[in-house]
């Protein structure tokens, strides 16, 4: 086993996964590092790639005039970066930034997204397990909004 | 207070006088039932003559009214709006004051020494309820001094209900109508053709005593024994409610989440009066009173409903802002959640809560309702 | 300070040592007791009943620590009437006690075991005596962890505080906020998240959550999802409270009095209410 479909494999939003489809992600994947301080993606950019996060922190922010930066959330290690690739017109939502030297693997969108209408039953797989990781996203957002801690919560 | 004791005795009725004064010799303030505003309330009396003699009361939900009956008996009744716990476990309670002298201030205990005082007519179901109050406020973590020191101070004189109200679930909740345990003195009043009688029986030391102050009464005959067996079973078959206790507990924590409590929520006031009228109900406040210069304080304890929103307001708003689930909470904890906390119901069957409800919400009525509705949770 | 004048109805007089602001809307006061005999022993997770002359009188936690008590410490935010006028105290000004009441931590039966301590808001303060007595006996615990999350960074409680728990002490901290703006290098988002990567045995630790109903719902299932036992996940409630000995009635959660009974549970204990609507 090489060590890219190693890291996938590893890699808890594939936990599980058959091998074959593993091996069909490793053909759109690739290794990645970031140091610190650097810009994963922008927003409005073409969000042409998505990222497993082996190691490391990336924080999501959006840019507000007059206000600066204003984080969302922070990634960590096995996490998953970027659901726009899934999507036309395929922009980035957000600007992603490491926090920390990050690892991850690069996975292509287009390379993906070709499989997955090739082959629909790794087409549902992959799709099942994005629809999870955003509704846990959404379930994290709701707790934020209701914004338990402060004085009339 | 000892158990039942064996040895009875006759008081004719015409002395009942003689029986009171003997209690005020003693250093007591004899409290009973007295016709007031077209109820029968507890309040002072003086002689027997103050007592409610040819009065009886009619009650249903929602629904209280006394009338003459033309006989001579002088408890022919069941209870009324007040319980015994406006004495013991008081309405409004002065607690502490408080000085200011500038930056400091200091605090002062309210001296609190209640009188000597004898409650005359306390049914089972009152004892009852007196013996629950005692569990909370003198036998948990903590003591309540001030009722502490009003129960020392009172004797009970209790007095077996002759008559079932129609209200009245004693029988279902094992709390009478027979007086069995926690009394100085339990009577039995008796009335046939010739003559009118209390059959007296003694579960104290000091009532024993006190007795002994009398002059001497005839000991009760075995017939006239069987006479009184045989009256409160016939009060105890004709009860005018009735709950099927088992498994009570559970019943209620299965339907937290009933549709119940929001059909009751459509007819239920939150007036609280069902909690001012129940002699267990416990719960208080705390106020502070200032005066109007700002350098005198006083903290008083008041009895509370959790029928209110304040009741459970923590920073941001009320735990539960909903009528049915106040009322859930309210009949959740009598009827289960005081079994957890004091190991028996919270209901003696009393029905002050039926009859005192404006609209008549009848908790026997709800408790088959829950019954017959599935298990939500 | 085992209910010290016997009656557990009437505050002790104590006066302001210190006041403290923390955040913009959170301060935490002193108090030193004005007769010089009062013992101030409490255990982590215990509040006291403060007076205000005046004013009135609420139920803080206390958040010293247990094992140095030569003074009371509290901190709270500024919410009511009370807490307002608690804030404009000056040293020297007094304040009525009453306490210690309440079912505290489980710090013993933590020993030997690591420990997840979950913190949300001003739900540290209460958390903090248990953290203070594990810095004091920090060889009988094995791996802790802290999990602290605030509103923004503007509102964490003891900052400076909490850089020496990991630096000196061994003590992981993990602080997140909901929102940031502008230089925040740490985490976002809900401390409930921390959850799934945070170092400890679930078989032999124990957790331990103060904050908010939801967040600890949702902690709980965390929790739960790490494999941690319902009897090894504490947690500690709030309701309205008035006497503190539970004889008012005010503080009832199902057939717990959170005054006596609590206000920390065993999660396993009270389980059957954490879902009920407004139980």
């Amino acid at each position: 086993m090489d060590t890219l479909e190693r890291f996938l494999a590893d890699h808890k939003f594939l936990e599980e996964m058959k091998p074959e489809f593993i091996e069909q992600i490793v053909g759109c994947a690739s290794n990645v590092h970031f140091s610190s301080g650097d810009i994963i993606c922008r927003e409005g950019r073409d969000a042409d790639k998505f990222y497993f996060i082996r190691d490391g922190k990336v924080a999501l922010d959006i840019h507000m005039p007059q206000k600066g930066s204003i984080s969302i959330m922070t990634l960590d290690s096995d996490s998953v970066l970027g659901w726009s690739w899934l999507f036309p017109p395929y922009r980035w939502q957000f600007n992603a930034r490491a926090k920390t030297e990050v690892s991850a693997i690069a996975i292509e969108g287009a390379c993906l997204r070709a499989k997955c209408i090739n082959d629909h039953e790794f087409g549902y797989e992959i799709l099942k397990r994005f629809s999870r990781i955003l509704a846990e996203r959404l379930q994290l957002t709701r707790l934020q909004l209701m914004d338990v801690y402060s004085a009339n919560g | 207070m000892e158990t039942k004791s064996k040895k009875q005795r006759i008081l004719p009725a015409g002395e009942f006088n003689v029986f009171l004064r003997v209690l005020q010799d003693a250093g007591y303030e004899t409290i009973g039932p007295t016709v007031q505003d077209r109820t029968i309330v507890y309040d002072t009396i003086v002689s027997s003559s103050d007592l409610p003699a040819g009065w009886t009361d009619e009650q249903a939900a929602g629904s209280y009214e006394i009338r003459k009956t033309g006989k001579s008996l002088l408890f022919d009744f069941n209870v009324g709006p007040h319980a015994w716990k406006k004495y013991l476990h008081r309405a409004d309670l002065l607690l502490w004051r408080a000085k200011t002298n500038g930056s400091g201030f200091s605090i002062q205990e309210e001296d609190d020494s209640p009188s000597k005082k004898a409650f005359i007519g306390v049914r089972a179901c009152e004892v009852a309820a007196i013996q629950k109050q005692d569990k909370i406020f003198l036998k948990s973590q903590f003591t309540d001094s001030a009722y502490q020191k009003r129960r020392a101070n009172t004797l009970i004189v209790a007095v077996n209900c002759t008559k079932a109200g129609g209200n009245c679930f004693c029988a279902s909740m094992n709390t009478g109508p027979s007086v069995l345990s926690g009394f100085d003195f339990a009577l039995t009043e008796i009335l046939d053709d010739k003559r009118h009688f209390f059959v007296v029986e003694h579960g104290s030391k000091l009532a024993e005593e006190l007795l002994n102050k009398m002059p001497k009464l005839e000991e009760a005959s075995a017939k006239e024994c069987a006479l009184v067996r045989e009256k409160m079973n016939e009060v105890s078959e004709n009860m005018g409610k009735e709950v099927d206790t088992k498994d009570i507990k559970q019943l209620f924590y299965d339907h937290y989440d009933d549709h119940i409590w929001d059909e009751i929520a459509t007819r239920c006031m939150n007036c609280a009066n069902c909690t001012m009228v129940c002699p267990t109900c416990f719960c208080t406040t705390m106020e502070d009173v200032t005066n109007l210069t700002g350098t005198e304080a006083e903290r008083w304890r008041r009895w509370d409903s959790c029928f209110t929103m304040d009741f459970s307001y923590i920073h941001g708003g009320s735990v539960r802002p909903s009528d049915s689930t106040r009322y859930r909470h309210w009949i959740t904890h009598k009827f289960a959640a005081w079994h957890d906390q004091f190991e028996e119901s919270g209901c003696v069957g009393c029905g002050r809560c039926i009859t005192w409800c404006p609209v008549g919400i009848d908790v026997t009525k709800e408790i088959k309702n829950l019954r017959k509705s599935k298990a939500t949770v | 300070m085992s209910n010290h004048n016997g009656n557990p109805m009437l505050p002790e007089s104590f006066s302001v040592k210190r006041i403290k602001n923390e955040t913009d809307d959170t301060f935490t006061v002193e108090l030193q007791p004005s007769k010089k005999v009062l013992d101030l022993s409490f255990e982590a997770g215990q509040f006291n009943m403060l007076y205000i002359f005046g004013v009135g009188e609420i139920p803080i936690s206390i958040s010293g620590d247990p094992c140095s008590t030569d003074s009371l410490v509290h901190t709270t935010r500024v919410v009511g009437t009370v807490t307002k006028a608690m804030r404009k105290l000056h040293v020297g000004d007094l304040i009525g006690v009453r306490g210690p009441f309440g079912n505290p931590w489980p710090v013993e039966e933590a020993k030997g075991k690591d420990v997840v301590l979950i913190a949300g808001g001003i739900g540290l303060a209460p958390i903090r005596p248990v953290i203070n007595y594990i810095i004091s006996n920090r060889n009988k615990f094995e791996n802790v962890v802290v999990l602290y999350g605030t509103r923004t960074p503007k509102d964490i409680l003891y900052a400076k505080e909490i850089k020496f728990w990991e630096k000196k002490h061994r003590i992981q901290t993990f602080v997140t906020v909901d929102r940031a703006i502008g230089e925040w290098e740490g985490n976002v988002g809900v401390v409930t998240k921390l959850v799934a990567r945070t170092p400890f045995d679930p078989k032999n630790a124990i957790a331990m959550a103060c904050g908010p109903e939801v967040m600890m719902r949702f902690t709980v299932r965390e929790l739960q999802k790490r494999g941690i036992a319902n009897s090894s996940i504490y947690v500690s409630t709030e309701r309205n409270m008035k006497c503190g000995i539970g004889h008012c009635g005010h503080c009832q959660f199902g057939a717990e009095f959170v005054c006596k009974d609590g206000p920390v549970f065993r999660y396993d204990k009270i389980a059957h209410l954490f879902d009920v609507w407004e139980v």
